[in-house]
């Protein structure tokens, strides 16, 4: 079965490079079908290959194995989050192919098949870096993914604002990328390896009774921040916003539902496998820094999200604030936290995939993206605004969605005063979304005043993405929202769901450990909570506009968004350093 | 001496991946900031290849030499580095396709004028 592994990857490679071979003859018919049985196929074999993964699998690609204990080859990795992450990229693939089913009326002159193949190469770089088992792969599709986010992201390339996203998002995350690699090659100087169990060995070698020393607190700092560029952590977050905005509907679903996520996954591997030993960062430091950016993160995107105007924007930054309970969840290093963020991040992506889906039937129907604009235009749409209040009841956590789930297991896991952060940031990004429902879809409310136009993206010129309104809004884009919708539910309310995709977790990640991921009362109780204080936030947002109006204190936080990219680079390297401050006990102790 | 020798290329590393950043920071044109970027990428290869470096070792390609008779650079770093090569060109690429497009939907390159996204 392991011989399968390197499919994942070179099934939708080659997809795509038969798609740019022959796409010039292909009516787009035929380019779509042949995008959904590729990506179909890989969603399949992800999951044949998930229900094997226990044991995990190992395979040396084209049968290059260690000889002696040395090894040159390339290794890939399927344990249960690995290929857990695989199909999660696959499926959500599947559904934004099928969301774009009709969405783009007009592929470019002459190549219709050129969407489907980036969405396919997009989704084999995921795939890859998912089940990467050594640094230096990671980082080619680390940056394969990441060089296909941004053509996808200025896919539209006779949209202004589309074309500067996709510059910003270019330029800060391959800044990060490079960060990684020089981080790499570190690594390498030390232990002479490229394989990620290897390395962590060879620190633990090279260390002796000493703990980590410059040069593995310099690596792990550079790792970590090409990870959490990509993650989108506070102060490393600035081009997620930019990039969000201006991506093209079905991309959105991808970026913000499983490519963000992946940095999460990254850290939580990388650190995992290389430096949890005795030769790497001691726990207590790696809690210490993932914990104070998570919570920073988590602030940082609730505030942010709550000023929003921009429909996408606003998701974009909710995107940010749970990115943020991600890393609180994983940098607490528990069993219990692991399996949490595994289930909130399987409901965080069907839930936001789809409500960008819903707000892409919007820009299609009105051309706009602005909540002030659309106050009450789009009544008529009942189905769409059920399912957007559902999302955002799902943001909040209600049981018994898989965000909810999560929520509830995570917050077990870092107990205390972090529940706080949970609540509220979910809260807070929740009675966003059910504002703009209240707003748009039923008209509750006074027309918010104009405030500062020079502090805010409005979002009410955008390009179509479709040729004038559709004459009717296609069934597939009504459809996967609902699919979308009803698995994040299933995530959450099919019994033993949690408990199957702890015991995988837990299996690969913490040594054996088992934790259980259930409802408790407790947990059930804290979402109810959150959720009815998302309910009430969007309530007083709609009768009393003027209490909940942006305060002057928000003003310098909303400024940072400058949208210059190069203080958006300051920002990297300033976070870079904030990162080393947080670990640097890792190395006076020792 | 040796060890200003063996820590030279690090700090050159270093060097460089700063010298980026700074004029990514306080770039006034986005051409000159994807060549900035360039810049960045440029000290991955420098860190690399001054892993690999032996003293008195020779170039790891054995047509003409026999393995074994005398040492050689490691050939690892150096498959990382073309690899890397490869990727820089690719961004280097797409990046600058971008800064065209840029320049004629904004008509403008300067980054100071492209404030469109923000708050």
């Amino acid at each position: 079965m392991h011989h399968l592994l390197p499919l994942l990857v070179a099934i939708p490679l080659l997809g795509a490079a038969l798609l740019v071979a022959v796409g010039r003859h292909l009516p787009r018919i035929a380019a779509e079908i042949t995008g959904f049985v590729v990506s179909g196929g890989t969603a399949a074999l992800a999951l044949v290959l998930l229900l094997n993964s226990s044991p995990p699998m190992v395979e040396w690609v084209g049968g290059w194995l260690p000889v002696g204990g040395e090894s040159v080859g390339i290794v890939v990795v399927g344990d249960g989050p690995s290929l857990g992450m695989a199909a999660l990229v696959s499926l959500l693939t599947l559904a934004a192919l099928a969301y774009s089913w009709r969405y783009f009326d007009e592929p470019p002159r002459g190549h219709p098949g050129a969407f489907t193949a980036l969405m396919l190469l997009f989704q084999g770089a995921m795939c890859g870096f998912a089940i990467a088992g050594d640094l230096f792969n990671a980082f080619v599709f680390f940056e394969l993914m990441s060089v296909t986010a941004y053509a996808l992201t200025g896919y539209r390339i006779d949209d202004p604002k589309a074309v500067q996203g996709a510059l910003t998002f270019g330029v800060v995350n391959s800044l990060g990328a490079y960060a990684m690699l020089m981080g790499i090659g570190l690594l390498y100087a030390r232990t002479g390896e490229l394989a990620m169990a290897k390395i962590g060995r060879g620190l633990d070698a090279a260390a002796g009774h000493g703990g980590a020393d410059a040069l593995v607190l310099a690596s792990f700092v550079l790792v970590l921040t090409g990870l959490l560029v990509k993650a989108a952590a506070v102060p490393f977050h600035f081009w997620l916003p930019d990039a969000h905005a201006v991506a093209p509907t079905p991309v959105c679903m991808l970026l913000s539902g499983v490519m963000v996520e992946l940095g999460v996954y990254g850290v939580w591997r990388v650190y995992g496998t290389v430096f949890a030993g005795p030769g790497g960062i001691p726990a207590a430091d790696l809690t210490r820094a993932l914990v104070t950016l998570g919570a920073l993160t988590a602030a940082t995107g609730a505030v942010m999200c709550w000023y929003q105007r921009h429909i996408k924007r606003l998701l974009a930054y909710s995107t940010v604030a749970h990115t943020g309970l991600f890393l609180v969840g994983i940098g607490v290093l528990t069993p219990q936290g692991d399996d949490g963020v595994a289930l909130y991040i399987l409901g965080h992506a069907g839930v936001k995939a789809a409500l960008f889906a819903c707000a892409g039937v919007l820009l299609d129907r009105y051309g706009c993206l602005d909540e002030h604009t659309l106050h009450g235009r789009a009544r008529e749409m009942r189905a769409t605004a059920v399912m957007f209040a559902v999302g955002g009841l799902g943001l909040a956590g209600l049981p018994p969605f898989g965000t909810g789930l999560g929520k509830a297991v995570t917050e077990e896991a870092v107990g205390g005063p972090l529940t706080v952060v949970y609540v509220a940031a979910s809260a807070i990004t929740a009675g966003a979304v059910l504002r703009v429902t209240a707003r748009v879809f039923r008209g509750l409310g006074p027309r918010p005043e104009e405030a500062d136009a020079d502090l805010e993206t409005s979002g009410s010129e955008e390009e179509p993405e479709t040729t004038g309104p559709l004459r009717r809004i296609p069934d597939t884009m009504r459809m996967v929202p609902a699919v979308l919708l009803t698995a994040a539910l299933a995530v959450g309310a099919v019994p033993g769901f949690g408990d199957l995709v702890a015991r995988s977790v837990n299996e690969a990640g913490s040594g054996g450990a088992q934790a259980s991921a259930q409802w408790t009362v407790h947990g059930a109780l804290l979402g109810l909570a959150s959720t009815a204080l998302a309910v009430a936030l969007a309530g007083l947002a709609v009768t009393r506009p003027h209490w909940t109006a942006a305060p002057d204190w928000s003003r310098p936080l909303r400024r940072l968004q400058s949208g210059h990219v190069g203080d958006y680079v300051a920002w990297l390297l300033m976070g870079a350093t904030v990162l080393g401050v947080l670990a640097l006990p890792a190395v006076l102790g020792g | 001496m040796t060890t200003v020798m063996h820590v030279l290329p690090y700090l050159v590393a270093a060097y460089v991946f700063l010298t980026g950043c700074y004029g990514l920071a306080t770039s006034r044109n986005l051409i000159h900031a994807v060549g900035c970027l360039a810049v960045c990428q440029s000290s991955t290869y420098v860190l690399l290849l001054a892993v690999g470096y032996r003293d008195g070792a020779t170039a790891p390609v054995f047509s003409d030499i026999k393995p074994g008779s005398r040492p050689v650079v490691d050939p690892v770093v150096q498959a990382l580095t073309l690899t890397d090569i490869v990727v820089g060109a690719t961004v280097t690429a797409l990046l600058l396709a971008l800064v065209l497009q840029i320049a004629k939907r904004h008509g403008t390159v300067d980054p100071d004028e492209l404030r469109e996204l923000r708050g």
